[in-house]
């Protein structure tokens, strides 16, 4: 699934500016513990959180995140998408719970990522 | 003073022998840990997977280098009264060591319970305190050695082997 598919089902904005949709993300994991999305070390993945303090966007230089897809309608501030941009890091944002987001693109395939 | 060790199986003796002999380092990076400073936390984490990207380490160790690193690192922020993370990287190795100013742990067996935590509701905000920072590390790591004095300080050192 490409990301500009995921941002259609999710009826979602894009947040960044340089944002390039065209690319393939083959898993997902959803959480709002670090620790748990910390689990992610064995391939690339799509996180949907609910968290939007800088130590998110942390998160993308220690393990391979694909984008983020912020749920419930949260928007995080200017400057973490500054840093998001300065790591050509993908930001959504869509109204949907993290429950339904998560149960959408799981029944359209995209699979939970290996932890 | 409490102490734990976890070694991976059949890196005891080497690891050990590293330990005490910790020749002289190819690089050697040190970063300043600020009390609650959860803006900076994890550049020094950052760092360290840069410079070990650039050596061509695999992309999985890296990762697991990473999350190690990092969490001690969050773990000195969101616990600590401040520390240092010292880190060291050899031709088939990297080894860390962070060292606060205290406050101690008081029970380290317990603190490696995964869920068991004393975070506070700030550190929680943020998406912290999920009792999983020192399994992690465990998981992490080839090698854990944390060694705590009950109202003064702690040192954690990792070791990770790239192949």
């Amino acid at each position: 699934m490409i990301l500009k598919e995921i941002v259609t089902l999710l009826e979602a904005d894009v947040l960044t500016s340089n944002a390039d949709l065209d690319k393939e993300v083959p898993c997902a994991f959803a959480s709002d513990l670090i620790s748990d999305i910390l689990m992610c070390t064995k391939e690339p993945t799509l996180l949907l959180t609910g968290l939007t303090n800088p130590q998110v966007i942390r998160l993308s230089d220690m393990i391979d995140l694909l984008g983020i897809v912020f749920v419930r309608g949260k928007v995080p501030p200017a400057e973490l998408v500054q840093m998001a941009e300065e790591r050509n890091l993908v930001l959504i944002s869509t109204k949907l719970t993290m429950y339904r987001s998560s149960g959408i693109l799981y029944n359209t395939g995209l699979r939970s990522c290996k932890i | 003073m409490a102490e734990y060790w976890n070694i991976s199986p059949g890196l005891e003796a080497k690891a050990k022998a590293f330990l005490s002999a910790k020749p002289e380092a190819d690089v050697n990076l040190d970063f300043e840990i600020g009390v609650k400073d959860f803006v900076n936390a994890g550049k020094g984490s950052a760092e360290v997977k840069n410079v070990l990207k650039r050596l061509g380490v695999d992309p999985v160790v890296l990762r697991r280098i990473a999350v190690a690193s990092y969490e001690a690192e969050i773990n000195v922020t969101a616990h600590s009264n401040g520390g240092i993370m010292h880190s060291y990287v050899y031709a088939d190795l990297v080894y860390i060591r962070f060292e606060d100013k205290g406050p101690g742990i008081a029970d380290i067996e317990q603190a490696m319970v995964p869920g068991w935590s004393t975070a506070d509701e700030l550190v929680r905000e943020m998406g912290f305190g999920a009792g999983l920072g020192l399994p992690n590390i465990q998981k992490n790591s080839d090698l854990l050695h944390i060694e705590s004095v009950a109202g003064g300080s702690t040192t954690l050192e990792i070791i990770i082997y790239y192949a």
